[in-house]
């Protein structure tokens, strides 16, 4: 079976057809958390495609040594460690962000699209596709959060990265942000609008 | 070999962990100046904030620089035993609202001067609130006894109940309106539910409805960490 995958469809499946989020709804938890402001969103995707993709490569390479009893426990300490030399990392490098992020960064730990490829893609795939598939599935994910976050930002907050786009004048006349969007319950149905729009494009994806 | 044997196991994840281990020991290390840099400029940027200081991003340790222009070490009974030299932002706050005995706590003061030329002084706090740690800095006018402003921050309080402490519209309730000494008697302000008064004459502010714990949290934090500073404020009263 590690011969006959396609390299092209192990990187771009994730980005829609198979997306991690929208079609497999995984990692749902994070993209609650993170979404209110568009920079944490990209700084939490980058960190899910580094973590992930090197995650997949170091399993892909032990995969034939790990003792089958204890492998989760083997995928947990691979990803444990490289969650904490992010957050260090982050902590040294952008320490406002890695305030922001705070816990969410230690809960990619938990993140269950993680786990998911480690155990159905990298336990049984060479290094090189493995690596495509983490950067696949982290960049699938990526873009749900950063949609999410482009949309919760730019109308709760009328900022996008921090910047004013919404000009003074829609204020002076009388336009107003909507506060919910920053609430939590606003990110499920951002995600759930973007889950409508694929589906209505992949009728494949629906269910009859 | 089998490597479904006990001993494989064994080895394999002992030797996993020491590799992790000893990979995660190395980094902590190589990023650690710069991470205590981080963590020291948040704490400057915090303290200012106490006194509503404003400045340019990225300027924090200038602006700290320029506006707190001392720093005091008192005792419970008033008296100075360091100033100047970064001595109060060495202090572990944290230790010294842990220490019982009110008479052993060194107690550190920010003496801020503003532009306009007048002085506060930032008085730091620690405690408890529902999840974890809380803590601030609350700004007192040179009378020793108004408050000028505050600041609270926590690790991990509700979002929307508690966390609501870290918001201006908590915050800005400690302001000139408030006196600590009523009457030529102390009291720190108090924090209580949101319609009710205290049962003494202390001035106080609103709770948080919904973050009950981390309100009271926020008045025994203040209670036990301001109330050491009596003799220093009643000094500066005097003056």
């Amino acid at each position: 079976m590690a011969e006959k995958v396609n390299l092209k469809e192990v990187f771009f499946n994730p980005f829609s057809k198979n997306n991690p989020v929208v079609v497999q709804v995984l990692g749902i938890c994070s993209v609650l958390a993170v979404t209110a402001k568009l920079e944490p969103a990209i700084v939490m995707g980058l960190s899910v495609i580094a973590v992930l993709a090197f995650s997949n490569v170091i399993i892909s390479l032990l995969r034939n040594t790990i003792p089958t009893n204890i492998r989760i426990i083997v995928q947990l300490v691979v990803v444990a460690g490289l969650v904490v030399i992010v957050s260090q990392v982050l902590k040294a490098y952008a320490y406002d962000v890695s305030k922001q992020l705070s816990v969410f960064i230690g809960l990619i730990i938990t993140n269950c699209i993680l786990m998911g490829r480690l155990e159905a893609f990298a336990m049984g795939n060479k290094p090189w596709p493995s690596f495509l598939d983490g950067v696949g599935n982290g960049i699938g994910y990526s873009i749900i959060l950063v949609i999410t976050g482009f949309f919760r930002e730019l109308l709760g907050s009328g900022t996008l990265l921090g910047y004013q786009v919404v000009p003074d004048w829609c204020y002076e006349h009388g336009y107003v942000n909507n506060g919910l969007m920053i609430l939590p319950p606003m990110a499920l149905i951002v995600v759930a609008c973007i889950i409508w729009v694929q589906r209505a494009n992949n009728p494949d994806l629906q269910e009859k | 070999m089998n490597k479904q044997s006990n001993v494989y196991t064994l080895i394999y994840i002992i030797v996993l962990v020491v590799v992790v281990g000893a990979a995660l020991a190395l980094i902590s290390n190589a990023l650690k100046s710069r991470q205590i840099e981080n963590a020291n400029a948040d704490k400057m940027s915090q303290i200012m904030a106490a006194a509503h200081i404003d400045y340019a991003k990225g300027d924090v340790i200038k602006a700290f620089d320029q506006y707190i222009t001392d720093q005091l070490v008192v005792s419970a009974t008033g008296d100075i035993e360091a100033q100047g030299n970064d001595c109060a932002f060495n202090i572990n706050v944290e230790a010294m609202s842990k220490t019982a005995n009110i008479q052993e706590r060194q107690l550190p003061v920010y003496v801020c001067t503003l532009a306009n030329g007048s002085v506060k002084y930032i008085l730091p706090c620690y405690g408890a609130g529902l999840w974890g740690p809380i803590w601030g800095y609350i700004a007192v006018d040179s009378d020793g006894s108004t408050i000028y402003g505050a600041y609270f921050a926590h690790e991990g309080e509700t979002p929307g109940l508690g966390a609501e402490i870290e918001k201006p519209a908590f915050q800005d309730q400690f302001n000139s309106s408030l006196h600590m000494f009523k009457n030529g008697s102390f009291y720190p302000i108090e924090v209580v539910k949101a319609g009710q008064k205290p049962l003494d004459d202390a001035d106080y502010v609103d709770g948080i409805s919904g973050g009950t714990i981390t309100s009271k949290g926020v008045g025994a934090m203040i209670n036990n960490c301001i109330a050491p500073y009596q003799a220093f404020l009643e000094s500066l009263s005097k003056k």
